[in-house]
Parts: structure tokens; C-alpha cells; sequence
């Protein structure tokens, strides 16, 4: 097993833990930036798979742009998750 | 937002879009292209508006309108300028002048000033995705009125 099959392995289990973490937290704006980290692993991870093309759009697309997005939809409403 | 990233956005927000420009004008040589370059330089857009808030920069829609329209009608243009051989030929590619040197044989690090049409259709594409993304995202922060918290 090579470092660069480690490093992938290692990048996707963050992948599922932000993604995890994003269900699972009640905060929403700190949902939405654990989103945003997972979305960022994932550029990370189309880039050690040899696309740089895919990494791009999903870096800015997915990080950034959905991010924001989000963000400024939770400006609009409630901030707490409610039971 | 408070004053920590009101900062940060002011100094990142040149880099951002200075570097959306890097990837649309190298489309055809490195990874990226006009969609991509245009995402980023819209997530320059989307960090503007999160830390100034939506009312300050109500100013910005209608150049963006105006963006997205241009950047549309530039595409189609630049297809009709391969009209004489068929829609989309590349008539500019290895004529000379803009973006029309020769490309060289064997390896090379890439000749920015080649593919003809092919970087103008990029420029093209990425001002219509920063304008219709940033026109999204204004829009977007502005619904429902202006209360900002």
C-alpha cells in the first residue's frame, strides 16, 4: 500500500466524518462549514485521482458557492436546528 | 459579519478574482476553463456579499445582467465567425495575431497566444458564469427584504 492510497483512504473517511458531522450538529451555520470542509475534502480528493479539472469546479462550486449560499440563507432565518 | 472578515474579504477578494482570470485566460493550456474560472471568480462575489451584506452591493445586479447577456452573445458571435467552413470552425487558429501563433511541434511547456477562437469562447463562457452566478447570488441575498443580522 502506497502513501498515496494511505492519503486517499485517510481523505475519505474525513469526507464521511464532515458529512456525519453536518447531519449531526444542531448549530447550522456550523453545519453548513462542516459541509463546506467535507466539500473541500472532496476537491481534494478528484485532485489525488488525477482530475484537476473536476477539483476545480468542485472547489468552487461546492465549497464556496453552496456555502455561501447557505450562509446567507441561514442570515434570513433561524440559526437553531428545532426538535 | 464583523470586522475580522470584513478584512479578510478585502484583501482576498482581488487574489480570488485575479486568479478566476488565470484559470479562464489558461483554459486551453492547463486544467480549467471558462466555467471554472467564472465559479471562482464568483466565489469572490459570494465573499463579498457574506461580509458586507446584501443592501451594500444592491448596485451590482444590473452590471451583472448586462455581463451574462454580453457573454452569451460573444459565444454565439464567435461561432458565427467560422460561418464560411461550418458554425464553430476555428477560422482564427494559426492565422496570426490574436491567439493565432503556431503551435510548435513536439513537447513544450504550452504557447499562451494559440487556439484562435477557443481561449476568446472561454473568456466568453466564464463572464457569463460570473454574471449569471453573481446576479443569482445578489438576488438572492436581497429576498425578503433587508434584515440583516
Amino acid at each position: 500500500m502506497t502513501i498515496l492510497a494511505i492519503l486517499q483512504v485517510l481523505v475519505l473517511i474525513l469526507i464521511v466524518a464532515g458529512s456525519v458531522l453536518a447531519v449531526w450538529l444542531k448549530d447550522l451555520l456550523a453545519s453548513v462549514i462542516a459541509l463546506g470542509a467535507s466539500s473541500l475534502l472532496l476537491a481534494l480528493q478528484f485532485y489525488l485521482l488525477q482530475a484537476p479539472d473536476v477539483a476545480i469546479a468542485e472547489a468552487g462550486v461546492g465549497a464556496a458557492l453552496t456555502t455561501a449560499i447557505f450562509v446567507l440563507a441561514i442570515r434570513k432565518t433561524r440559526r437553531k436546528e428545532e426538535e | 459579519m464583523s470586522v475580522v472578515v470584513r478584512t479578510i474579504a478585502r484583501i482576498l477578494i482581488p487574489v480570488i478574482l485575479v486568479f478566476g482570470g488565470y484559470v479562464i485566460l489558461h483554459g486551453h493550456l492547463t486544467p480549467g476553463g471558462g466555467f471554472q474560472g467564472g465559479a471562482v471568480a464568483a466565489s469572490a462575489v459570494a465573499l463579498l456579499l457574506v461580509a458586507v451584506g446584501a443592501p451594500a452591493v444592491k448596485k451590482l445586479k444590473a452590471p451583472f445582467s448586462v455581463l451574462e447577456d454580453l457573454g452569451g452573445v460573444a459565444f454565439v458571435v464567435l461561432g458565427f465567425l467560422g460561418i464560411g467552413f461550418t458554425f464553430f470552425a476555428n477560422s482564427l487558429a494559426g492565422m496570426g495575431g490574436l491567439f493565432g501563433a503556431p503551435v510548435p511541434s513536439g513537447p513544450n511547456p504550452g504557447v499562451l497566444n494559440t487556439a484562435g477562437t477557443v481561449p476568446l469562447m472561454n473568456w466568453a463562457v466564464g463572464l457569463k458564469v460570473l454574471g449569471g452566478l453573481g446576479a443569482v447570488l445578489v438576488l438572492f441575498g436581497l429576498f425578503g427584504g433587508d434584515d440583516d443580522r
